[in-house]
């Protein structure tokens, strides 16, 4: 198991009911430890949108892991060459764990541009295409702690052929051999873990057979690609990742890659799911919108259900549906700041939300800021949203240790249409 | 070695007594200390202190024009040292609208902003804004761009709603004439601001609490200048602007008018000078004796990928920046300075609008920066010495000192080296 180092202490699994763990020894000197479930912190270069230093060090819960993708680094290669320090150090961030995946899971990635020995990423000067061999280039510039294996995602839209999905389980394991040979001799990749990624659309031989043979792989964990909220519904989503984990060894983590809705992170992490990208709190941001669900379990009920009802009255607007093919629409879980009732409502985003932008605004100034265009809209809002979003996942944890799943799913799921 | 002097001392400005008496029964809102007169230039450092704090002067004034400053929290803002900015009457009577604020206990609740706040009167953003508006002797008349009713802005109107914004200092509504145009236009808004600022403070509702500043008009032209302080200078006003410049005339005229307003302006109150903000402005009309400064260009030209620095400006998104790996200005103390390389700026600048905001702050802090350095050379009496330091290091070569601000420091007894 040459490199990995990366060791997942179980704690609580629960069938069908998730994974309660320590993900330990992470990190090139193996110094820190992730909690599972758990979630990845989002950012675009490093840096979490919109944030600076200061503003994102007002959160308390963030998570250990930093998430950056190659697609918005391979047009910077030929300067990280040349700072040699890698991307960490790039981007100003000290004490965290660098995690690298290939595609930003919020920018949409056209299709038809992989080959079977390439793949293409879409970063600010459009398509950069990517040779196993550029792409482990690339990973010895960035210097990750950790980093997702060349894969074929192409396959997550429904209807796609038996055929294709075939060939881009064959080519992905076909791109974790060559990754590994790399990996494997390179000492700029020391200490430096890798994670396969398990293919296989919708059709199920194909995803154990993706699973089987990438668990044969000396990897450290598992990226489950070709998920992503559109891609199919939940009840399939769950019957596939419940027989992709378990053809995956007990001790190696699982990372989930596009799905971030809490209702279907639930459903996932009751599959087996133990790491999610973090990516939805900027989506919500983007939209104007303010994640508001609840996710308390203290047994108290007039404490579960949340006390304002922050979007029940605005309905015509909200989208409740599940399966939501389009990721730019507004969800069941958060409030449209930008609507016009919250005008003149002095409260703050989330009763009871220890955020800055809780402690310190209230909705009519967020509302004013979203219609007059103003930046820190988006500063705000990201501070809140980034801030609920990793609590949910502490929530999670604490249901799983004390058998609140249920309550929880209830909890999160109220302030629908239930 | 204290160059530290009472108020009282030798007065090298031109003033009365008179002045002075009448500034002691006005306005208790507003106290002005002067702490530091420089013995060569005309430049001070004052405490003036302000409902919400003191501010020390010479001050820059970042500009928040619809209740938020470019992506930068309070927090931050405060973290920089900023101790008075502005908001937009205009901006903000609109959107979100008096009501609104006054619910939410002023643009200091609103904005959530401890310090002071600055508002202009909302007469130049509708004369530069809007295009329908026609100025008579009720006021501006404008058509609303939002849905279009006509509305006029009154010097009371005017002052209403600076009074439920409930800015620390307030701007008398003026009749804002372009700096370029001449002739009896000239002198009628000059008049005219006059007649309003009599209307202004008597609109005040709240003179305990809200300094109401008059500004001084008349153009270019020397004597209108001096017609128009003539007549200021007897209201009792916590404080003066000099106004209707740095609208594009030329710089020569510019400085003469500065100077020859506070030539004028009695010692003990505050002058503040309306829309500059460039280094060397700043620098020239400190000795020039202006005490605020106000100006978007810093804030603006950051979401540009301009950073200012001591010798000019570095657009952070030219090429040559993208495997620079020092950061902005190595000797500067900002957050973003002390964590980030223009590399990374470069490079950031692709991806997310944070870029804008990590510039922004660096922006701000160069300006308060320069001025507290300004304010501390003045207090220990090496003003003059600092400004033959700046300008050599703004300015690579001698013969390119610019020759209004050679002249306008010369007039002050500083010889360019
Ligand atoms: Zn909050
Ligand atoms: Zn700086």
């Amino acid at each position: 198991m040459a490199g990995s180092r990366m060791k997942l202490d179980l704690s609580r699994v629960v069938q069908g009911r998730g994974r309660l763990g320590l993900l330990k020894e992470v990190g090139r000197m193996g110094q820190h430890s992730v909690d599972i479930p758990g979630c990845l912190l989002y950012t675009h270069l490093g840096s979490v949108p919109h944030l600076t230093q200061d503003t994102l060090h007002t959160i308390s819960c963030l998570p250990a892991v930093t998430h950056v993708t190659l697609s918005n680094m391979a047009e910077h290669q030929e300067v990280l060459e040349e700072f040699k320090g890698g991307l960490k150090k790039f981007a100003g961030l000290h004490d965290t764990v660098l995690y690298c995946s290939l595609h930003d899971p919020a920018a949409h990635c056209p299709t038809g541009h992989t080959t079977n020995k390439t793949v293409s990423v879409w970063g600010s000067g459009g398509r950069i295409e990517l040779t196993a061999a550029k792409f482990m280039a690339l990973q010895k510039t960035v210097q990750p702690d950790w980093y997702q294996s060349m894969a074929d995602g192409e396959t997550w839209q429904t209807g796609t052929s038996r055929k294709r999905v075939r060939k881009s389980v064959d080519r992905t394991l076909a791109h974790l051999d060559e990754c590994l040979t790399v990996h494997q001799k390179s000492q700029d990749l020391e200490g430096v873990d890798i994670f396969g990624v398990v293919e296989g659309g919708d059709i199920l031989e194909e995803r154990v057979r993706s699973a089987r043979e990438t668990a044969k792989r000396p990897v450290a964990g598992f990226c489950l690609d070709g998920f992503q909220t559109g891609a199919m519904d939940q009840a399939l989503r769950s019957q596939l990742i419940t027989a992709v984990t378990q053809e995956l060894p007990e001790d190696k983590p699982r990372l989930l890659q596009g799905v971030g809705r809490p209702d279907e992170v639930l459903e996932c992490v009751e599959a087996g799911i133990d790491l999610f990208e973090g990516f939805f709190p900027f989506q919500a941001t983007e939209r104007g919108c303010a994640l508001c669900f609840s996710f308390d379990i203290t047994p108290n009920p007039e404490r579960a259900a949340p006390d304002e009802e922050p979007h029940t009255a605005g309905g015509t607007q909200l989208n409740g549906d599940v399966n939501c093919d389009d990721q730019t629409h507004m969800t069941r879980f958060e409030m449209n700041l930008k609507d016009k009732r919250y005008q003149d409502d002095f409260r703050p985003l989330v009763e009871g939300c220890g955020c800055y932008c809780c402690r310190n605004h209230q909705r009519a100034y967020v509302h004013h800021l979203l219609m007059t265009n103003e930046l820190l809209a988006g500063v705000l809002l990201m501070i809140h949203n980034t801030c609920h979003y990793h609590s949910f996942f502490r929530a999670i944890r604490e249901a799983l240790a004390n058998d609140k799943m249920d309550l929880l799913r209830r909890s999160v799921l109220w302030n629908g249409k239930e | 070695m204290s160059a530290t002097r009472n108020s009282e001392a030798d007065g090298n400005m031109k003033e009365s007594s008179m002045h002075f008496k009448k500034a002691l029964s006005a306005a208790p809102a507003l106290s002005l200390k002067i702490i530091a007169e420089c013995p060569v230039t005309k430049a001070r450092a004052c405490d003036l202190t302000l409902p919400h704090c003191t501010v020390s002067t010479p001050v820059f004034m970042p500009v928040g024009t619809q209740g938020t400053l470019k992506g930068i929290t309070v927090d931050q803002l405060e973290g920089l040292g900023c101790q008075i900015c502005l908001g937009n009457t205009y901006h903000l009577g609109m959107r979100p609208g008096t009501e609104l604020i006054e619910k939410a206990n002023g643009l200091h609740g609103f904005m959530n902003w401890k310090r002071n706040l600055l508002t202009d009167s909302g007469g130049f953003q509708m004369v530069s804004l809007v295009e329908l508006s026609e100025v008579t002797e009720e006021g501006v008349k404008f058509k609303s761009p939002y849905d279009g009713k006509e509305i006029l802005l009154s010097p009371e109107k005017s002052i209403s709603i600076q009074n439920s914004l409930g800015s620390d200092i307030m701007m008398q509504l003026d009749d804002v004439v372009s700096s370029t145009v001449k002739g009896p236009r000239v002198e009628e808004a000059m008049h005219r601001s006059i007649r309003w600022l009599d209307r202004c403070i008597a609109a005040n509702k709240h003179p305990d609490k809200q300094n109401l500043f008059a500004i001084i008009q008349g153009g270019l032209n020397a004597e209108l200048r001096k017609a128009c302080l003539d007549e200021m200078i007897q209201r009792d006003v916590p404080g003066f602007a000099i106004g209707g410049l740095s609208g594009g005339e030329e710089k020569d005229d510019f400085w003469r008018m500065v100077t020859l307003s506070t030539d004028y302006l009695p010692r003990e109150k505050p002058r503040y000078l309306m829309g500059v903000g460039y280094a060397v402005d700043l620098v020239v009309c400190v000795a020039l004796g202006c005490d605020m400064f106000d100006c978007v260009f810093p804030t603006r030209t950051a979401r540009f990928g301009s950073a200012l620095v001591p010798w000019g400006s570095l657009q952070v998104k030219q090429k040559q920046y993208a495997k620079d790996f020092q950061p902005i200005d190595p000797d500067c103390q900002c957050p973003t300075c002390k964590r980030h390389s223009r590399a990374y700026l470069h490079a950031l600048f692709k991806s997310d609008t944070a870029a804008m905001h990590h510039i922004t702050i660096h922006n701000i802090a160069y300006q308060l920066t320069l001025m507290r350095s300004v304010r501390q050379s003045i207090v220990e009496g090496r003003f003059p010495e600092f400004i033959q330091t700046f300008m050599k290091r703004m300015f690579p070569s001698r013969d390119q000192y610019p020759s209004w601000a050679v002249d306008a420091l010369a007039s002050v007894n500083v010889t360019l080296e």
